[in-house]
């Protein structure tokens, strides 16, 4: 059965590799319906083995695989090998990506039906998932390094997907900018466990990994820092970057410049999710250091909260559930800080159906409209659209955690993980993560409010034409929302307090969480009985209650308060002034030192020392033979004969 | 006494030497004006040689002569390379003799003459025969380059020629004299003995040497020694330039190997470091004197003095490799070199060299295959990978890097990439420039096909260098 | 001793009278049976056909040259020859066609020089 398994892994891999081959290089040859055909076969294939290799490791508790399948090159007694670690934390990530991803490309034929770029768009898609696939099923750093900046090339070719906007290159340059920020920490990450371990294979690393716990090195004269908290952060900062917490987040809202599907794809269960899934599964050696840790849930905190407080205040559909997306990272980041890496986990997959379900129940919206995403001309689409409404609406349900949907309990015991959390940054979190519901539930159901309830506020152009979106849109969404619905029952149990992840996610005792929690758990009920005494429910509840006062109840009253607290509405609209911010000290910095480099370095000292001076000296010096190259026979014969003199003055002893 | 045995040996030189005069007799008969028989009689002595130089290739090494003249697996090599070379140059040259409206016999004879120098300068294994070949080429190659009497600039350019030519051989001559009186003996393998018996008297061997080094200096046009190329390069008839480029650098290399490894290998540590002043000042002024040259023979004559310079390298690494590389370097250089100046013939007109670098602007657009070979040509040139010009520079760096020649190198390699300047800008003029006029190309099927063919094998050879460097590797050791 | 002398002194002697009576008996024929018409040519010293006394940087027909070098060529030719034909025997056959082979090639240069008419002075 092995044998089978390394193959089938195998094929999970390369299948969408080889549509995404097929569809980009002859793209013209097999046509829009080739193209989609065989990538969604490509990526229907990786499902589907994916599901049996779900039900290999789970359910029939097959082995686990860690192996090469192919070795790239030694050097230096370091081999790189492209290789595979298939556990239960593998396997999960497998589903939930090539899912989503075939979802998204079904979806993908009705959303793109008129782009010039429909061929290349499903070769971009297929790609993705390959590189998200080889990312999560990596057995060693270099290849989840590999997976890593594959991903963030696609990504940046997908925001860039409309090339022809400049809104659409600006944001894909800054996305891959700030990507490098993070990646540069990743992989001086990596360089720090080469360095500690001299091997890249991740058992390896993990087995050796508590021998080197108390090891410090010096990275500046005179200050000795832990070695893995040294490499934990450097690890983290790689995350930060890819899943967009603070403060390098500003690339995503503007990542929605891509078509919909993509920011469905990018943001809910594929490149975002990467920098959760790389800590979860290197909680080896997060454990280890108890700074990282305490560093990881302030990062996630301060994002849970304050991207929460963006969403309320954007206008643009797809930003809205863009910042969303940014809050509920931070939930996931926190969930991990907390050492709940099992509630991170289980977050991310509930929330990669609810987010996709969202995304796409968004697409459907902005398509019916044709392409308007300004939720202020929106409004009572219910009539039109009731199951892009009735979808969308489970989705916001879960999104806020009502009790019963499956956001609610990964929600719910990622905010009891951090409550019972003895980290000294816990507190600071806990209060942040709780806030963080309520502003959930506002800008969740404000945005819902506003796109299917109130006014009709579209033209009358578009509003002649409403319909209920195509069965290739809607299908999809139905198929998410069910998952959106009712996954939390299955997985809380299982995900959370027993033994799902078994060896793939290490926990230190004095951090087990999770471990505590299970004990005062007796099954779904009697934790949705437990929520029921815990705040969070009620701060659910109360944001939803909000919303409807505000924008169904009482539509001017938003516009008051906006008025009241004038500057903190101006702050949250500049988002804080972080794009200003990068705009004017990096972008503006960087700009100046090469201005300066520019000016001083290339102008004056390359061009004009090295290249124009040697230039010149060139031209002088071969003016110089040239006056030697006289023409005149006596001057040649005089100069072989002095050549001759000299060699002989020169070589010539005793 | 000398015993006359193994006259077999001699045979392609034998050969030659009678078409030779047989053809000179021919011509004189001849009425023809484009001496067409002249020149089809020329390319069947070069045949029947090569065929002659197969036939009696065995690998082994025969003493012939009275022992004068050796028969190795370099001699065979370069003999078939030599005349191999001399058909090519002979279709080239009567293609510009023919364009130009002066075709002569006794370009062909003179050609023959010198190739049977050159021969007789690779088997060479006393003094007295490397002299005997050297003045044989030499003379020859005089009475070419002044062979247009109505050119002033030719006329010019053999005078120099022959007075510098006369000056180098003379030294030769007289280096060869005082190692005969320290020695006594012009034998090259009896020399390499007495030169170790005789180590007391270093001072004036190394006399004698410097006078031969000249001499070699001078034939191979290396710096100080190198004024008379320019002058000769630009002012002979492109035909004949092409010909004292090619096949007499490779005549030079067998001349070095023959008297500084053959003869004075005792003397090594000597002649490096004489030649790596000679090499290191040749790849300098030839490559930065290049760039200011408008003309192109003029412009590829300093770039022939920068190869020299390179060609040098891998002799003065002093291994077997590092010969090997250097004969590398020089077949390819001279298959290069020869490809350069076609492509100027194949730009000539009647009355009209085009040797300008001018006349090369827009060539893309007159004909792009051409420029295309052009750009092999000068890639090649240059030691732009994966050109042949590449491996020829790689495989005589390594060796010299191999015998500890670290900062040769680094030098070798500065040049190199200040030489490739002049190449490429004879790219974008070709490429990026437009012309001032623009007639059609004059040339013959034969011509294109065998120019197309000179820079493809350049590719070829430069896609799979490892054959060429097997061969070479084998005929040295 | 002198004694042995005496046939040269003998010799001297009537080789001085003999002169003596020719150079006069033809001074004096001369000047009886002939006439005397002098002028610079006749009265200027004879040599090659060049004036004796006069720069040395003069000109002159340049197809001496070729004469001169064609000379050269077969002079040298010649100055082979002697030694080769002292030692001939001793040589064998060998030396004999080595010579052979040597004024095989001499006679075509000889044909070329010919055929291109180098020997024709005008």
């Amino acid at each position: 059965m092995a044998d089978n398994m390394e193959s089938i892994y195998i094929a999970i891999v390369l299948s969408p590799l080889v549509a995404s081959i097929i569809a980009g290089l002859f793209g013209k040859a097999i046509g829009r319906s080739g193209a989609h055909w065989v990538t969604i076969i490509g990526v229907g294939i990786s499902s589907i083995l994916s599901l049996i290799a779900y039900k290999h490791i789970i359910f029939d508790g097959g082995d686990i695989f860690n192996g090469a399948v192919y070795q790239w090159l030694i050097s230096g007694g370091i081999s790189l090998e492209v290789g595979f670690l298939v556990d239960r934390l593998t396997v999960t990530m497998m589903v939930v990506v090539s899912f989503v991803s075939w979802m998204i490309h079904i979806y993908t034929i009705g959303y793109m039906h008129d782009d010039p770029g429909y061929q290349r768009f499903f070769s971009y898609i297929s790609l993705f998932t390959f590189s998200m696939l080889m990312l999560v099923m990596s057995n060693n750093f270099m290849q989840l390094f590999f997976g890593w900046e594959a991903v963030g090339l696609v990504s940046y070719l997908l925001i860039g997907f409309w090339y022809k906007r400049e809104s659409a290159i600006f944001a894909n340059l800054k996305a891959f900018l700030v990507n490098r920020v993070g990646d540069f920490g990743f992989i001086l990450g990596i360089a720090a466990i080469l360095m500690a371990f001299n091997t890249l294979d991740y058992w390896e690393v993990f087995n050796r990994a508590p021998v080197q716990g108390d090891v410090t090195i010096s990275l500046f004269q005179g200050y000795e820092w832990s070695l893995m908290t040294v490499i934990c952060i450097s690890l983290f900062i790689g995350a930060m970057g890819k899943s967009a917490q603070f403060p390098l987040h500003v690339w995503l809202p503007d990542s929605m410049e891509g078509p919909t599907p993509i920011s469905a794809l990018i943001h809910a269960a594929t490149m975002v999710t990467a920098g959760i899934f790389m800590v979860a599964r290197m909680s080896p050696l997060f454990e280890l250091s108890e700074t990282a840790l305490n560093f990881i849930l302030i990062i996630g905190a301060i994002t849970a909260f304050f991207m929460g407080l963006l969403g309320l205040v954007q206008n643009d559909i797809k930003r809205v559930i863009a910042y969303s997306t940014l809050s509920q990272l931070g939930y996931m980041t926190v969930a991990l800080g907390a050492s709940a890496y099992a509630a991170a986990i289980f977050h991310l997959v509930t929330h990669a159906f609810f987010k996709a379900l969202l995304f796409l129940a968004a697409g459907a919206v902005i398509i019916v409209l044709h392409h308007e995403q300004d939720i202020r001309k929106m409004g009572g689409l219910y009539k039109y659209m009731p199951i892009t409404w009735l979808t969308c609406l489970i989705g916001a349900l879960a999104l806020i955690g009502f009790p019963g949907f499956s956001g609610f309990f990964s929600k719910d015991a990622i905010i009891e993980a951090v409550h019972l959390s003895t980290l000294p940054a816990a507190d600071f979190a806990y209060y942040a993560v709780m806030t963080g519901v309520v502003i959930t539930a506002l800008y969740t159901f404000r945005l819902f409010f506003l796109v299917f309830h109130g006014k009709e506020r579209m033209d009358k152009e578009t509003w002649s034409h409403l319909h209920e979106a195509p069965a290739v849109i809607w299908v999809p969404l139905s198929v998410l929302a069910v998952p959106s619905f009712i996954i939390g029952f299955f997985l809380v149990g299982p995900m959370l307090f027993s033994e799902y992840f078994a060896d793939a996610i290490y926990v230190a005792p004095a951090h087990n969480v999770l471990a505590e929690m299970g004990q005062e758990y007796h099954g779904i009920f009697g934790f949705i009985h437990h929520a029921f005494k815990q705040p969070p429910v009620y701060l659910a509840f109360v944001g939803l209650f909000l919303a409807w006062l505000f924008y169904i109840r009482l539509p001017d009253l938003p516009k008051k308060i906006a008025g009241l607290l004038q500057p903190l509405y101006f702050v949250l609209v500049k988002k804080y002034g972080m794009d200003e911010f990068n705009q004017i000290v990096f972008a503006g910095g960087v700009r100046r030192i090469g201005n300066f480099l520019w000016d001083i370095g290339d102008v004056k000292f390359i061009d004009g020392l090295f290249v124009n001076g040697s230039a010149l000296s060139v031209q002088w010096f071969s003016g110089v033979v040239r006056k030697l190259q006289s023409g005149y026979l006596y001057h040649y014969a005089f100069a072989m004969i002095f050549a001759l003199l000299l060699l002989i003055f020169f070589f010539v002893h005793n | 006494m000398a015993q006359i045995s193994n006259m077999m040996l001699l045979l392609p030189e034998i050969i030659l030497l009678g078409f030779a005069c047989l053809i000179l007799v021919v011509d004189t008969f001849s009425t023809d004006p484009d001496h067409r028989i002249t020149y089809v009689l020329s390319q069947l002595a070069l045949v029947i040689t090569i065929s002659l130089v197969f036939y009696l290739h065995t690998g082994a090494t025969a003493l012939a002569f009275g022992d004068v003249f050796i028969s190795d697996p370099m001699s065979s090599a370069l003999k078939a390379m030599i005349a191999l070379y001399g058909l090519v140059l002979f279709l080239y040259s009567f293609e510009y003799l023919t364009k130009q409206g002066w075709v002569k016999g006794e370009y062909f004879v003179l050609g023959l003459f010198a190739i049977l120098g050159t021969m007789v300068l690779v088997s060479a294994y006393s003094m007295i025969t490397v002299y005997l070949g050297l003045e044989l080429l030499s003379l020859s190659l005089y009475a070419m380059v002044a062979m247009n009497r109505d050119s002033a600039s030719a006329s010019e350019a053999a005078m120099k020629y022959f007075v510098l030519g006369a000056l180098a051989s003379g030294m030769l001559l007289y280096g060869i004299s005082i190692l005969y009186g320290i020695t006594g003996t012009f034998q090259l393998n009896e020399l390499n003995q007495q030169i170790l018996q005789h180590s007391e008297q270093t001072g004036l061997l190394v006399f004698a040497m410097v006078f031969i080094i000249v001499g070699i200096a001078f034939k191979l046009g290396a710096v100080p020694f190198h004024m008379w190329v320019p002058d000769v390069y630009q002012g002979a008839p492109t035909a004949v330039t092409m010909f004292v480029g090619s096949i007499p650098k490779i005549a030079a290399f067998a001349m070095a190997m023959r008297l500084l490894v053959n003869g004075l290998e005792p003397l090594m540590t000597n002649w490096q470091t004489i030649l790596i002043i000679l090499a290191v000042l040749s790849m300098g002024i030839g490559n930065i004197t290049a760039i200011a040259q408008s003309n192109i023979k003029r412009l590829l004559a300093y770039s022939t003095i920068a190869h020299i310079g390179f060609l040098l390298l891998g002799i003065i690494a002093g291994s077997q490799q590092g010969y090997a590389a250097s004969m590398f370097y020089v077949i390819t250089y001279a298959l290069m070199s020869m490809g350069a100046f076609g492509v100027v013939i194949l730009l000539s007109r009647k009355d009209f060299e085009s040797d300008l670098l001018e006349d090369l602007k827009g060539l893309s657009d007159r004909n792009p295959w051409f420029a295309f070979i052009m750009l092999i040509l000068m890639f090649s040139l240059a030691g732009v990978p994966p050109f042949v010009g590449f491996w020829a520079k790689w495989f005589v760096l390594k060796e010299l890097v191999a015998s500890g020649f670290i900062w040769v190198a680094a030098a070798a390699v500065f040049f190199a990439i200040i030489g490739a300047f002049y190449y490429l800008r004879i790219i974008k003029l070709m490429y990026f420039d437009k012309a001032d006029e623009t007639p059609a190309l004059e040339a013959t099927a034969q011509m294109q096909v065998v120019l197309s063919l000179n820079g493809i094998a350049l590719l070829i050879i430069g896609l799979s260098p490892g054959l060429l460097m097997a061969l070479c590797l084998s005929s040295l050791l | 001793m002198l004694e042995n002398y005496f046939p040269i002194l003998v010799f001297l002697s009537i080789g001085t009278a003999i002169g003596v009576v020719l150079i006069g008996l033809g001074l004096v024929l001369g000047r009886l049976l002939g006439h005397a018409r002098p002028d610079s040519e006749k009265q200027s010293p004879y040599e090659c056909g060049f004036e004796a006394f006069e720069d040395a940087r003069m000109k002159f027909d340049v197809r001496y040259y070729l004469v001169a070098i064609l000379f050269i060529i077969f002079d040298l030719e010649i100055a082979f020859l002697f030694p080769w034909a002292v030692v001939l025997d001793e040589i064998g056959m060998a030396g004999f066609w080595a010579m052979m082979i040597f004024l095989g090639v001499l006679v075509v240069g000889f044909i070329y020089e010919w055929r291109k008419g180098a020997l024709e002075w005008e």
